[in-house]
This record gives C-alpha cells, structure tokens and sequence, in this order.
C-alpha cells in the first residue's frame, strides 16, 4: 500500500487531470472546493474518479466537513486495504 | 422533456437544468407522456443534461410552495402530487413492454425511484445512486423503498437508506441494481441496442414474461404514502427542508 504522502500525491494528479487544472499550483492544504472551483456535484464525479483509481469505496459521509486534499487523502488511505 | 415513437421504441428524454429534478411542471409532463406507452413496444428513458439522470424531487418547490400554507393545506397537495406520481411510475412498472432507464451522473431520490421503476437499468461510469431522504428527516417517497428491496439485498437497502451514501456504477452492478456498465456517454446507445433486441420478440410473450418476472409492490408503495406524510408535517423536516434550500455552501447534500 502506498503512504500517505503518495496517496495525497495521487490524488492532486487525478484532481488537476480530471479538472483541468494546472498541476504545479496545487498543494495539499489547499481547499478543493476553492482551488478547483467545483459545486456539489463536481465532488460526486472527483468521488467517483478517486473510487475508480484506489479500488476502494469512500462513502460520502467520510467526506463531511473535509475541505482540503491531504484530509481527503487520509480519508481514502484510511480505507485501503 | 420530449419523446418520440417510432417504430415501436418509446424514447422519454429528460432535458432540464440543473438535473431534472421533478416539479409539478414535470410531473404534469410525464403524465402527458403516458398516454404514449400505449402505441410503444419499448420504452428507454435518457438525460440529456450533463449532471446526470436525474437529481430528484424539486425540493426547492416543495419547500417554498408549502411554508405559507396550513399544515391540512400543505399536507393535501403533497398527498395530490404523492398520489400523481405514483400513478406515473406505477404505469411505467407495470407497462407489458420492455423498459430501460440509461443512467449516467446523479440518480438520487426521486431520480433512482424513475430508475426502479424501470425493467432495467443501463448505467455508465459516472453514475452515481442515493437515496439521501433520511437526511431531511423524511423517507423516499416515490415507491423507492420497496422497489429497492425487490431488486437488491436488504442489506444494502438499509446501508444506503440509513447512511444516505451514494453507490458508484461498478458496486451497483455488483449489488445486482443495474445490469450493465458502460463506458461514459454511451449509456443511451447501450439502451437502444437492449431495446431494439427485446423489439424482436414476440410481444405477448414479452408481456407474459414481464408479468412473471417482475412482481408489483403498489400494497407497500400506497403504505409508503401515509408513513411519508407522517414524517413531513413534523417541524423538524420542514426546518430540514430549509437548511436545505437556503444551503449555499459546496455540498448541501451532506449538511
């Protein structure tokens, strides 16, 4: 299994990929709502393309008052068998 | 919304932004469309717009044309609109012909019990399948719990209704909830091509196989009415429905 630290890594390249944004201007603080500029159901396709890459299952309610890309990361690594 | 009839396909398009969610307009259009299953041998039913199938009920409409009125008004035109959609999906569940929900994007709510009422379910990788009620203090109210259970697991009936989470395409395919999976943007060819096949057989032997193979539920479905109006005229759910529609932060949803 991956660190977290890669799975943060991975998750801001599928993120910048899947958005269109510029890869270097992301960081794992940032709020992904705010940096990728997405609403409610831009989360749902990110939650669908993170399930797909991690072979893991992240029910939305993990996400819950989770604002940044490193929290989202813990929240997938936390799954991963 | 639009359809068309032509040979013998029955193709229902929902076209409204945000993600058709279903208002009285809406309502009123899909019972104009049921007059049109008569002359069909098939019936797919698509979205066009990109956030998905369907979102669900207008809750925005339920909240605003309800807060003024007398609890006995508020509670009659639900009952009304309860009892009219009901109707609509009731005919669709029932039509003696193959029936075909292509999903892609958002099916929550409302939008997942259209999708259940349907013989099939056709998805692709971007779909996504909640029944996020509980949330509001309500439980589904278009016939969904009972047609849930009739197609999955009780199991997973009771994690997505009590947790109100929603199932990417891959595990509602392994749940047994849609019966094929396919690439993004190909949803409605996938129906067509399912529709045309079933168009080759023998209609009557079509309908006598539907009749068998798919058991009804409008019992439960009529007990579902009383039990959701129960649950909405309490003061928590219409402060629910509030927060809500008055929510502008990211994901009003998981609020």
């Amino acid at each position: 299994m991956d660190s977290p630290a890669a799975t943060t890594t991975k998750l801001l390249d599928l993120a910048a990929e899947h958005f269109g944004v510029d890869r270097a201007a992301l960081r794992p603080t940032d709020d992904f709502f705010a940096t990728l500029g997405i609403d409610s159901l831009q989360v749902l396709e990110l939650l669908t393309k993170l399930e797909a890459h991690f072979s893991v299952e992240l029910p939305d309610y993990e996400l819950q008052g989770v604002t940044d890309f490193s929290t989202l990361a813990a929240r997938i690594h936390d799954r991963l068998a | 919304m639009n359809w068309r009839l032509a040979n013998g396909l029955l193709e229902l398009e929902l076209a409204t932004r945000p993600c058709n969610e279903i208002s009285t307009k809406a309502l009123e259009q899909l019972e104009s469309f049921l007059p049109s299953l008569k002359g069909a041998r098939a019936l797919v039913i698509h979205s066009t717009v990109e956030a998905g199938f369907c979102a669900g009920a207008d809750l925005r409409e339920l909240y605003t044309r309800g807060r003024n009125l007398e609890s006995d008004e508020r509670v009659a035109r639900v009952r009304d609109f309860l009892m009219r959609i009901h109707r609509v999906l009731d005919t669709i569940d029932a039509a003696p012909i193959p029936t075909i929900a292509a999903v892609h994007g958002v099916c929550f709510g409302g939008g997942l019990e259209l999708a259940l009422a349907c013989d099939m379910i056709v998805a692709d990788q971007t779909a996504r399948f909640a029944f996020p009620e509980l949330r509001l203090g309500l439980i589904p109210g278009f016939g969904g719990i009972p047609r849930l259970r009739r197609d999955i697991s009780n199991a997973l009936v009771r994690d997505l209704l009590f947790t109100g989470r929603s199932l990417n395409a891959r595990r509602a395919h392994e749940a047994g909830l849609i019966s094929q999976v396919v690439k993004p943007g190909a949803t409605r060819r996938a129906a067509l091509g399912a529709a045309a096949q079933a168009l080759k057989f023998d209609t009557r032997a079509v309908a006598a196989c539907k009749a068998f193979a798919k058991p009804l539920v409008r019992d439960e479905t009529r007990q579902e009415i009383e039990v959701f109006l129960e649950l909405f005229e309490r003061e928590a759910v219409q402060d629910a429905l509030k927060r809500f529609v008055e929510n502008d932060g990211p994901m009003p949803y998981l609020a």
